[in-house]
């Protein structure tokens, strides 16, 4: 599995910066997105939404709907009533309610129409006959039995969906004889990935028995696999094309309901249908981050080394189980880096409210327990009179080592951050110095690059696959399932390619996903693409030059050992004159067999104990960052700024560095959205705030300067030393401007968003109490 | 409602259409006249997705009823696009990886071209205030804004 890496000065492409291959495309708006996709005879799908947070469906008529004129279908839920859902072990959604609509917003029916108009006035005809029952919006109130569980698979009676409860070494022994410990609470409101692109799904039922889906997801393979099961068409008759997706950050990571449904309207009607989202229907799709509240105890003896984490998270699920149970767990296992800890003790609940579904949001389960355990850390190390660089280090996950948990921690430049954010931010002479109102912090991140486990275990296959075909024009056509969402993974994909086979990286041609042709990728989530595809192309493109070598070899007479590809050539090691070109030797290679095919998969290796639930959160590799952010508040209107984040992190070796820059500061613009203002606010179980106007995301002057600081060293198993940049680039954000916060007026923010009114009313308590603004 | 006759240049071409009174420019534009570059991100006017120039001036197409724009000149993301290459605003994004989903760029790069025909050197303070009607989610506008700066230093 370790591969050597060649040293930097030998690759011509990779660890520069690339700009993305399609950009040109999107910046004229050629880049084509699933609603740019016209049909011939296309028709308009539309759903009734659910009113109700939770009610018995008694009966649904929809006979009017069926006589207007212009109407081709009305589908309710007990045409299609298989359960699915992306992870194989939960499937609790239908593509339309069956029983119960368990929120505002779930689907009670859908029309397909000749024009919008007339869907939605068929939409407005259906009478739906409920028992209105009773509602849960309080996840505690769900962990006790309940009247009218919201699933029958709560466990005994409860709403509880997943509970996990995990213990390693002795915490309660470690806490007897630990010197200093914090013990606090983080309360977390919910985020939504707010992505620009609202969902669009087309689909096409033809008489050849074949079904064509276009839909903007992240995750065309479970889309493919969700339509098979729900509509009972075996998968070789269903085609998924993936046309470009203007953002997903999780929020198209599941198979979505509509998506089958749009599908369904279109076997009913054998007509092209296409639903297009309004901005509404994005909000209550959701599937973001989890509203949090996780209680964490803390450990260490008096020299600082951390002795015991104590965790309990309580999380709102929201309708459905999409993810939870992978989040349920994360929420515990992904606090076991970037430190040591021997002795930990995690009990976290996941339980269903009548909300919009939670999911997997950017940095999914690692963001808020992080953020928690990253301000203890800095009220720990204070108690203990050390700085928060110091305690950092000393605790730190050395290389090649394993956590309590039995992560297998490879590849760590962990201290290498810590050391570059201190340098550069010139934290020293900053931290407890600068006037009242500025302050400086320090917080750190860890995420999985790459999930080891796939979701689906049958049949037992590579977690990506790569294809790649030459055919005698000399363009390399490149097919995989992994999903391009706007990261750079199709420019990383050509520039891999380009890189191994020695080609200009015009010569190489991503193709769009599209099921009919693509090998399987399982998708963009859990930070895998650059990892798990980047080895699957590199081989594939090694087996390429391999063939092409053997050719060159036959032309130059010498044998292929002595043989190296160099720019557009193939020649003999320290012999630049002798050799061939690209197009001589791939003529040559394609005398017998005609045009060039090669494939690379790529599978994890085995890893993880045997405890229950030990796979969840282990990765083939992990990415770190140490984070330092400037604030500048305003005491009196408790509003505050972000001067500027310098961003340390490690993701092993940056391939594209355009790529990895533009991830750090969209991390941060996301991270700080979180920290100082988003937030899905309820009344009950309606959402108050379903628009970008009143759910606001940062606007361009309060985005901090940011400065990527990228110290990595090259992972062994990485593709040419490379780990995540997708994800682990926000978690560390948030506490760091925290905890600059706290330097800056003295006050502790446990409870996120951190809204100008918590400033002053912290500032008030502060001031109350007494305490000195620098903790003295 | 009845349908009338609107007329009006877009892209610098005339236009003569027929369509209802309360008929969105941006639906006229992406399902009347298949300019699909013009992007609808939220339909509220939030997002900035969907912004032409009426006149000259970035205007968001979801918020403006087609015959509003009776008479006057619409320009594009497919209108500010020369017919080879691309312009410089267009350049400078590929070249700073300002564009990421690429769902917001179109709206951008109308607004940052309308910026830079009138003010032909912004400020990092004038550039921000031109796209603040304008909403990324992927880049957190760093390159975007270092894009435009680019291209009005460019020759």
């Amino acid at each position: 599995m370790s591969a050597v890496q060649p040293p930097r000065d030998e690759m011509r492409l990779l660890g520069t910066r690339i700009p993305y291959v399609e950009g040109p495309l999107k910046v004229t708006g050629r880049a084509e997105y699933t609603d740019d996709i016209k049909r011939p005879g296309m028709l308009v799908g539309r759903l009734l939404r659910s009113p109700w947070p939770h009610a018995r469906l008694r009966s649904i008529d929809t006979r009017a709907a069926r006589a207007m004129p212009g109407v081709f279908a009305v589908l309710t839920g007990e045409k299609y009533p298989t359960p699915f859902g992306v992870l194989p072990i939960t499937h609790d959604e239908t593509a339309i309610a069956v029983d119960k609509a368990r929120y505002i917003g779930d689907i009670i029916a859908a029309v397909a129409a000749q024009d919008e108009l007339t869907a939605e006035r068929a939409l407005a005809t259906i009478q739906v006959d409920v028992e209105v029952l009773p509602e849960y919006t309080d996840p505690r109130v769900g962990l006790a039995p309940v009247a009218e569980p919201i699933h029958a698979r709560g466990l005994a009676g409860t709403n509880i969906q997943k509970e996990v409860v995990q213990h390693f070494g002795d915490v309660d022994a470690a806490f007897v004889k630990a010197a200093v410990q914090v013990r606090v609470r983080g309360n977390f409101a919910g985020v939504t990935h707010a992505f620009t692109e609202p969902m669009a799904t087309i689909a096409d039922a033809t008489p050849d028995g074949r079904l064509t889906v276009w839909s903007a997801t992240q995750v065309p393979h479970y889309l493919h696999r969700s339509l098979s099961e729900v509509l009972g068409i075996p998968m070789h008759r269903i085609r998924v094309i993936k046309p470009e997706v203007g953002g997903g950050f999780g929020g198209k990571s599941d198979p979505l309901p509509h998506e089958i449904v749009c599908a369904a309207l279109a076997i009913e009607t054998g007509r092209p249908v296409k639903i297009l989202f309004d901005r509404e229907d994005v909000f209550l799709t959701n599937h973001g981050r989890h509203p949090t509240q996780n209680d964490v105890r803390i450990a260490a003896d008096a020299e600082g080394h951390l002795l015991a984490y104590d965790i309990e998270a309580l999380i709102d699920g929201g309708a459905w189980s999409s993810f939870g149970t992978v989040t349920t767990y994360y929420n515990g296992v992904l606090s076991m880096g970037p430190y040591q800890v021997p002795n930990f003790r995690y009990k976290g609940r996941r339980v269903y409210t009548n909300r919009p579904p939670s999911g997997a949001m950017r940095a999914h389960g690692g963001t808020n327990i992080r953020y928690t355990i990253e301000v203890a850390l800095d009220e720990l190390a204070e108690k203990i009179g050390m700085d928060p660089f110091a305690l950092r280090e000393l605790n730190a996950l050395p290389p090649n080592s394993k956590t309590i948990n039995d992560f297998r921690i490879t590849s760590t430049s962990f201290r290498q951050c810590l050391a570059a954010s201190r340098e550069k931010s010139d934290f020293v002479t900053k931290w407890r110095k600068l006037p009242y109102g500025e302050g400086v912090g320090l917080g750190c991140g860890f995420y999985i690059s790459g999930s080891n486990s796939p979701i689906h275990f049958t049949p037992k296959m590579p977690q990506s696959t790569v294809h790649l075909k030459v055919d005698m024009d000399g363009g390399i056509a490149v097919h995989s399932m992994q999903a391009d969402i706007g990261q750079g993974s199709n420019t990383l994909l050509a520039a891999i390619i380009a890189e191994v086979v020695g080609v200009d990286l015009d010569r190489v041609h991503v193709v769009r996903v599209d099921t009919d042709v693509s090998p399987i990728d399982l998708g963009s989530y859990s930070s895998r693409v650059t990892f798990m595809m980047g080895n699957a192309a590199r081989r594939a493109a090694e087996q390429l030059k391999e063939k092409l070598v053997h050719a060159a070899s036959q032309l130059t007479g010498y044998p292929p050992e002595q043989l190296q590809v160099a720019h557009e050539r193939i020649h003999v090691r320290h012999r630049d004159d002798v050799g061939v070109t690209f197009i001589e030797a791939l003529h040559k290679a394609m005398e017998t067999a005609g045009a060039l095919t090669a494939t690379g998969a790529y599978s994890s290796p085995p890893m993880g104990g045997s405890f229950k639930g030990a796979r969840a959160g282990t990765a083939p590799a992990y990415s770190f960052a140490a984070y330092v952010a400037q604030v500048k508040v305003d005491t009196d209107t408790g509003e505050f700024r972000v001067s500027k984040v310098w961003a340390a992190f490690d993701c092993g070796r940056a391939l594209n560095r355009l790529a990895v820059e533009g991830q750090i500061e969209g991390s941060i613009h996301m991270g700080l959205g979180q920290l100082m203002g988003e937030s899905m606010n309820y009344r009950g179980a309606r959402l108050l705030n379903p628009a970008l106007l009143e759910y606001k995301i940062p606007m361009p002057f309060q985005m901090p300067e940011v400065e990527c600081l990228l110290v990595g060293d090259d992972d062994p198993e990485g593709p040419f030393g490379a780990k995540e940049a997708g994800e682990g680039p926000l978690i560390a954000t948030l506490p760091a401007v925290a905890n600059a916060l706290y330097d800056a007026i003295g006050v502790r923010f446990y409870d996120l968003p951190i809204t100008p009114d918590k400033v002053v009313k912290g500032i008030e308590d502060r001031e109350r109490e007494g305490r000195a603004w620098k903790g003295a | 409602m009845t349908p009338a006759r609107l007329r009006l240049a877009i892209n610098g071409h005339p236009v003569e259409v027929t369509c209802p009174p309360e008929r969105i420019l941006l639906d006229l534009l992406r399902e009347d006249l298949n300019l699909t570059g013009t992007k609808r991100g939220c339909d509220l006017g939030t997002c900035g997705c969907c912004t032409v120039l009426l006149d000259g001036r970035p205007t968001l197409s979801c918020l403006t009823l087609a015959h509003l724009a009776e008479g006057h000149a619409i320009t594009t993301i497919e209108g500010v696009s020369p017919a080879q290459g691309l312009n410089p605003v267009q350049r400078a994004f590929v070249e700073h990886g300002a564009t990421q989903c690429g769902f917001c760029t179109p709206g951008f790069i109308v607004t940052g071209t309308a910026l830079l025909k009138e003010n032909p050197h912004p400020t990092r303070d004038e550039v921000e205030r031109a796209v603040s009607g304008n909403l990324c989610r992927c880049t957190g506008y760093t390159k975007i804004i270092e894009a435009i700066l680019a291209a009005a230093e460019s020759p």
